[in-house]
């Protein structure tokens, strides 16, 4: 990744214009050519440094219904439970994590009923408790790191 | 929550009409490449390019869309570290330590999340990404120092697997 890819990430981090030629107006800004940019993307995707180039929603505007999820799995079930909840298409990602509650997954549901249905879902399978921790309140959305 | 893949049947707002959704549909799996992106979209779906833009427009300034962009790898981009921050925050500062703490650049969420107890006292959440653990933990004590956090009770979660990232479903 040379210093140009990195202006890029940096700049389109911060939105895309939406007009006629969206490219050409952000090279410009970047001291590039149109076709530089677009070819420049398309590396960083097809590398997969860039997961995707496109709109990021705001998932419960659009009707869906998020939740944190926490559990505390003994040492000795962590790979089954693991398997039992990462088999729910509900289940967006999950991370193991150092500490006594261990596993923090996503719900992604379209309706709140159906996380609640989920969770009892979950500890009926896997025969323990969950922690259900939906979003009260959100004081930053950027998820914007400065590559350099 | 801020999200890049719309999982299966979401897309049920009431506030967007068919020809909405049937754009948001043909836009969630990325921006064409190429001179005109929104032109080329506008041609896949039988709608022309200003019709696009104007929708398009109408859903960020509504927030359906919180930004057009790129989506990063945090770990191919080198900060291989992530841990979720957590705080006890008594309820009436909540809203104002957030805030203080959503300003930093390597804080890239915050939340407050409702208490679990006895077992679980934190309702003020944050992730932070960093090269490696050092900065991370570096962060954190920057925060601290920051935001005035030296009495509020915290714990730093690393993640140490990720199973799972789900892919598209529609």
């Amino acid at each position: 990744m040379d210093k140009l890819d990195k202006k890029i990430i940096n700049r389109l981090q911060k939105g895309f214009p939406i007009s006629d030629s969206p490219y050409a107006e952000v090279a410009e800004q970047l001291g590039c050519d149109e076709a530089t940019l677009i070819q420049r993307l398309q590396s960083l995707l097809q590398e997969k440094q860039l997961t995707r180039f496109g709109p990021m929603y705001h998932a419960e505007r659009m009707g869906g219904a998020f939740s944190l999820v926490a559990m505390k799995i003994a040492a000795e079930d962590f790979e089954r439970v693991s398997e039992q909840v990462n088999g729910f298409a509900e289940v967006a990602h999950n991370y193991q994590r150092e500490h006594e509650f261990n596993m923090w997954f996503v719900l992604a549901t379209e309706s709140k009923q159906r996380i609640d249905e989920v969770n009892a879902e979950i500890e009926q399978l896997t025969g323990y408790a969950v922690y259900n921790m939906p979003k009260l309140e959100e004081f930053y959305i950027g998820l914007e790191l400065q590559v350099s | 929550m801020n999200v890049a893949k719309l999982p299966q049947g979401m897309l049920q707002s009431a506030e967007l009409d068919g020809r909405d959704k049937a754009l948001v549909a043909a836009i969630q799996t990325g921006l064409p490449l190429c001179p005109h992106p929104y032109a080329e979209i506008g041609r896949r779906i039988g709608m022309e390019e200003a019709e696009v833009i104007q929708r398009l427009q109408r859903l960020l300034d509504d927030e359906f869309i919180k930004r057009m962009g790129v989506v990063v790898r945090h770990h191919e981009l080198g900060y291989r570290a992530n841990a979720m921050v957590v705080w006890d925050v008594p309820d009436s500062q909540v809203a104002e330590l957030g805030r203080c703490l959503g300003q930093f650049d390597f804080i890239t969420l915050c939340y407050q999340r409702p208490r679990r107890l006895p077992q679980w006292r934190y309702n003020l959440f944050c992730m932070i990404h960093g090269r490696d653990r050092d900065e991370v933990i570096g962060c954190v004590d920057l925060v601290i120092e920051q935001c005035a956090l030296q009495d509020i009770a915290h714990e730093v979660l690393f993640s140490r697997r990720r199973f799972k990232q789900r892919g598209a479903r529609y």
